[in-house]
């Protein structure tokens, strides 16, 4: 935050009699504040934005910065813990360098291959200011340089980069040897394989090296893991197990035939370790539980594409038998609705004739009531003959609802004129010009 | 995206994207912001795209094909960027390639392929473009693929116009860590040298662009900063001091060779007035006079002149007077005084003028602070403030998650109260009346805020008193002794009006604090003698004022509680 403000004007003297609830006395509030957008700029806005985002005061916040300050701080030079040196170790022999762990003397065990160059450099430099044979004798010592020849032996095979990878190679103490059947059955296999993979991987000409994941990797992923392993391009050789070559120019048959023993050697074991990451990854494979999972997927998807085509199937064949059953209601249907029509029509046939009948019935009766058109008295037998005759004639001209109108103007009609008038009425519109009605 | 999101991957520089001229910068591994230089050496390279038989020219290269190919040259687009063609204003590119209307966008038409027919291209696709281009000289000068920037824009840059730019960011291949505004940034880079010091004050950053000018009055507090007020003005620009000189020499022109025809008048001849226009302007800067030179100006005729500076100041003195003024208009539209501005910054190119810079401090009293390279030997380049704010943002949010950033960024986290009033401690008297009042918070603090102060004691020691009040920043104006004045009304009565004005210039205006409400009060006791008094208020967003107040090295001391009012917390 910022400067302390300096004020050099002197503070009141406390009046007389000022009392307050342990000596602070709040007498008011602020005034009111304007919202305003600060600018997200600068170092001093992070820390705001910091101490707003994550709900801290201003001390706590210094606390937790100053925590990380120190933490980083650490981080930056983590190199500089010294690994136990092991006592036997310090006995060595110069002359057995080849089977010394030049990782182990130099102090960098936890790094191995992974150390690098600039790491080596000031292991190695570590390792020089404590072990100089001057310092030995100074703290009173023997003079025996042994272990600082060690030194100098490991500190030449690591700072070359091929010797380095030739012992890297053979370098047994960082080999991770694959986990038992039992141990991955524990449900640890990405955890156990990862670290086997991992330091396998470190041969591996093309970096960098897929990892392992874990059971939510893809089928991509997964199938892009086993492909690199089983095309996996390895840099390890092993010239480092190589015999001693006779170099005294004594015997050069002798010297010839151990060169070729060391070749044959090479390549056996190279054969060897092909072979052996080989098995390893078959293994690996075969433990996996993704594969099976992909194959499970891969088959389920095929039988649901199977289920879905039968379904499809199964569903077309019982919408034909529907269609089917459906027509054949419908021809059902339309036959019996015309049974029933037929059965209507002929009841109303019977019910029109009657009614026929009936009106027919009703038009004579009104030609009786209307004295057969006579102007009075028994109406002669040829007036009723011609009188019916007539009438007969006009039945028949007409059709069945003219006779029903007729006969419902006929009905109830008693006055002799007026049922001639509607005779003679229809006789004109028909045209037949009946004589008895004239 | 996913590579560039990934902030180990990041390489951040800071980019300002101006009208005329864009720069960008990268803070070194010792914190040090610096200014990268193109290929050609520039380190304002102009923001003008041209193309030659389908060579893509940039920068430098590009400006000098306004006279010959001015048609397919892209210049002073930066402003049309995510915006429709009716709300733009073509002016500036009378001389390049001319904007035209395309799908809802601005586009120009240019050969910008070995191909006969012009491309219509649009601002987004010249800005990715050029963006393009500053990666790569930036990248080349680092040796290391940048992917990300934070860039300036001006404060009025709406959101539609940020977006444009990021996309067209994005096609140039650079993920935009963050917009800053140009004047914060120009703060920003003055507070990150490594001899600034944090104080509360009031600067006004007064930017004089190539098109338009900007005055923003910014609150920087404890190292946090406040826009206040924000002025622009695109008639106030350095393009009309580069016509004022035009009209000069072109008249000149024609006084000496009345024949060869008016130069204005010809485009190409137009092109060539403005570049060396351009050129003297910038001379005229650093000398006393510069030399204006053009060979075949109008009619085959070269012409050669020479400009001092004076004239050039006296050429210029309408547009001074109207930036002078743009400036004043911005403090009061702030509601403050010229007394409350501590620091004025003078940016943009322009800026290196020295009479802009003496204009503006003939407007201000004393007490501010004019920094222009000018008027002080230690001012930041004008031109490279907004591009060293930027790098230095970028370094310092550079190895965030854009998610964090993001939500850094958030209103939610910007927006936070600012007390209207100071609040301080009474000196001297704890009567309101007879106390002077000190400010320990300053008025427009965004809140919350903490701050300590020490204060003097009584020579004899003793019990003393401690009072929170308010204040409010007063301007007492006193008026010089009247005699003279009367004297000379009495001479001549047209005078007087004069006198008057006179006089009000010379009104003395100083600034005091009007003591407001009192906040608390407590006692400490039994001070000893010469001691001093650490006060530390703490103010939380909701107005609640939580005060320590101690004896320096002494223990124990006095803590209260003020509540906030919940209305006034929320106001």
């Amino acid at each position: 935050m910022s400067a302390i403000v300096e004020i050099n004007l002197p503070l009141p003297v406390l009046p007389e009699g000022w009392a307050g609830e342990k000596d602070f006395k709040p007498v008011g509030s602020l005034s009111k504040t304007n919202d305003r957008k600060i600018e997200p700029v600068g170092p001093h806005f992070l820390a705001y934005a910091r101490r707003v985002r994550h709900k801290r005061t201003f001390s706590e916040d210094e606390r937790i910065q100053a925590q990380a300050n120190v933490k980083s701080v650490e981080e930056e030079d983590p190199d500089d813990i010294d690994e136990p040196e092991d006592p036997q170790m310090l006995l060595r022999e110069a002359k057995d360098w080849k089977s010394q762990d030049h990782y182990a003397i130099l102090g960098i065990t936890r790094y191995r291959w992974k150390a690098t160059p600039e790491q080596i450099k000031r292991a190695h430099r570590r390792k020089v200011l404590k072990h100089h044979p001057d310092k030995r004798a100074a703290a009173g010592g023997t003079e025996d340089d042994q272990f600082f020849k060690c030194i100098q032996k490991a500190h030449e095979v690591l700072s070359d980069p091929v010797r380095r990878r030739q012992f890297d190679s053979v370098d047994e103490a960082a080999e991770v040897d694959p986990p038992s059947k039992k141990d991955t059955q524990k449900g640890n296999f990405y955890k156990l394989w990862g670290k086997v993979f991992e330091a396998e991987g470190r041969f591996s000409t093309k970096q960098p090296v897929p990892k392992l994941g874990n059971a939510k990797s893809t089928k991509e992923e997964v199938e892009n893991f086993y492909n690199f392993w089983y095309n996996f391009d390895s840099w390890r050789s092993f010239e480092y197990l190589d015999e001693d070559v006779p170099d005294d120019g004594e015997s050069r048959d002798q010297k010839r035939h151990v060169e070729r023993k060391n070749n044959a050697a090479r390549k056996k074991k190279k054969t060897e370790d092909t072979a052996r990451l080989r098995h390893l990854v078959d293994d690996a494979l075969a433990l996996d539980e993704r594969i099976k999972l992909f194959r499970q997927a891969e088959h389920a998807e095929k039988n649901k594409r199977r289920f879905a085509k039968e379904a499809e199937q199964k569903r077309l064949a019982e919408e034909a038998a529907k269609a089917k059953e459906e027509e054949a209601r419908l021809a059902k249907e339309a036959e019996e609705a015309e049974k029933a029509q037929k059965l209507e029509g002929k009841k109303a046939k019977e019910a029109a004739k009657n009614a026929a009948k009936k009106n027919k019935r009703v038009v004579r009766g009104a030609v009786k009531d209307a004295n057969y058109f006579h102007a009075s008295g028994n109406a002669p037998a040829s007036q009723v003959d011609a009188a019916l005759n007539d009438v007969d004639a006009i039945i028949a001209k007409i059709d069945n609802s003219e006779l029903a109108t007729l006969a419902g103007k006929l009905n109830n009609e008693k006055d002799a004129g007026k049922i001639k008038e509607i005779f003679k009425a229809e006789d004109e519109r028909l045209g037949l010009g009946s004589k008895s009605l004239a | 995206m996913s590579a560039q999101a990934d902030p180990a991957q990041r390489v951040a520089i800071g980019i300002s994207f101006g009208n005329s001229y864009s720069s960008i910068a990268f803070t070194s591994s010792e914190g040090k912001a610096e200014v990268i230089a193109n290929e050609d050496g520039d380190r304002q390279i102009p923001s003008i795209l041209s193309y030659v038989e389908g060579e893509e020219l940039h920068g430098g290269q590009a400006k000098s094909q306004l006279v010959r190919n001015a048609k397919n040259t892209v210049a002073y687009f930066r402003d049309f960027l995510g915006q429709d063609f009716k709300s733009i204003d073509p002016t500036p590119a009378h001389q390049s390639a001319h904007p035209v209307e395309s799908a809802n966008t601005v586009a120009f038409k240019i050969r910008d392929s070995e191909a006969e027919e012009e491309n219509t291209v649009t601002v987004s696709e010249i800005t990715a473009r050029h963006l393009r281009r500053l990666r790569q000289s930036a990248s080349d000068y680092l040796g290391k693929d940048v992917n990300a920037a934070v860039v300036t824009v001006p404060t009025n840059f709406s959101d539609a116009q940020k977006d444009a730019l990021k996309s067209a960011a994005k096609d140039a291949g650079l993920e935009v860590l963050q917009f800053i505004s140009e004047p914060t940034a120009a703060v920003l880079a003055y507070d990150a040298r490594p001899d600034a010091k944090l104080t509360d004050k009031i600067i006004v950053v007064a930017d004089l662009g190539g098109t338009r000018s900007d005055v923003t009055v910014i609150a920087s507090r404890g190292g946090i900063y406040t826009i206040l007020a924000a002025v622009h003005d695109f008639d106030v620009s350095g393009s009309k001091l580069d016509q004022v000189l035009i009209d000069y020499f072109a008249k000149e022109f024609i006084k000496k060779h009345k024949s060869a025809g008016d130069p204005r008048e010809n485009d190409r001849s137009m092109a060539k007035l403005k570049l060396e226009c351009e050129s003297v302007k910038k001379s005229l800067s650093i000398g006393q006079s510069a030399n204006f030179s053009v060979e075949s100006l109008a009619g085959g005729v070269d012409f050669t002149a020479t400009i001092n500076r004076t004239r050039y100041d006296l050429l210029g003195n309408k547009l001074f007077g109207a930036f002078t003024r743009l400036v004043s208009h911005a403090v009061e539209k702030a509601d403050l005084d010229p007394l409350d501005i501590s620091e004025i910054i003078l940016a943009g190119g322009n800026s290196h003028t020295p009479k802009v810079a003496s204009a503006v401090a003939n407007a201000f009293p004393e007490s501010t602070t004019v920094l222009a390279p000018s008027t002080s030997p230690t001012a930041i380049n004008p031109s490279e403030l907004a591009v060293r704010g930027a790098a230095i943002q970028a370094s310092l949010i550079q190895e965030f998650e854009a998610d964090d950033i993001e939500q850094s960024l958030h209103p939610m986290v910007t927006v936070t109260p600012h007390l209207s009033t100071a609040v301080g401690v009474l000196l001297i008297s704890g009567d309101e009346s007879n106390g002077i009042f000190h400010a320990i918070v300053d008025a427009e603090t965004p809140l919350p805020v903490r701050r300590t102060a020490t204060i003097s004691t009584p020579r004899e020691g003793g019990d003393v008193l401690i009072k929170l009040v308010e204040g409010a920043r007063h301007i007492k104006v006193t008026k010089p002794e009247p005699k003279p004045k009367a004297e000379k009304a009495d001479d001549d009565d047209e005078d007087s009006d004069d006198d008057d004005s006179e006089d009000e210039d010379e009104e003395l205006r100083e600034k005091t604090w009007k003591i407001g409400a009192p906040i608390a009060e407590a006692a400490l006791r039994g001070v000893t003698k010469g001691a001093k008094v650490e006060v530390q208020i703490n103010i939380q967003p909701d107005l609640s004022v939580t005060a320590l107040f101690r004896e320096v090295g002494g223990k124990g001391g006095v803590r209260g509680q003020v509540q906030g009012k919940a209305a006034n917390g929320s106001a």
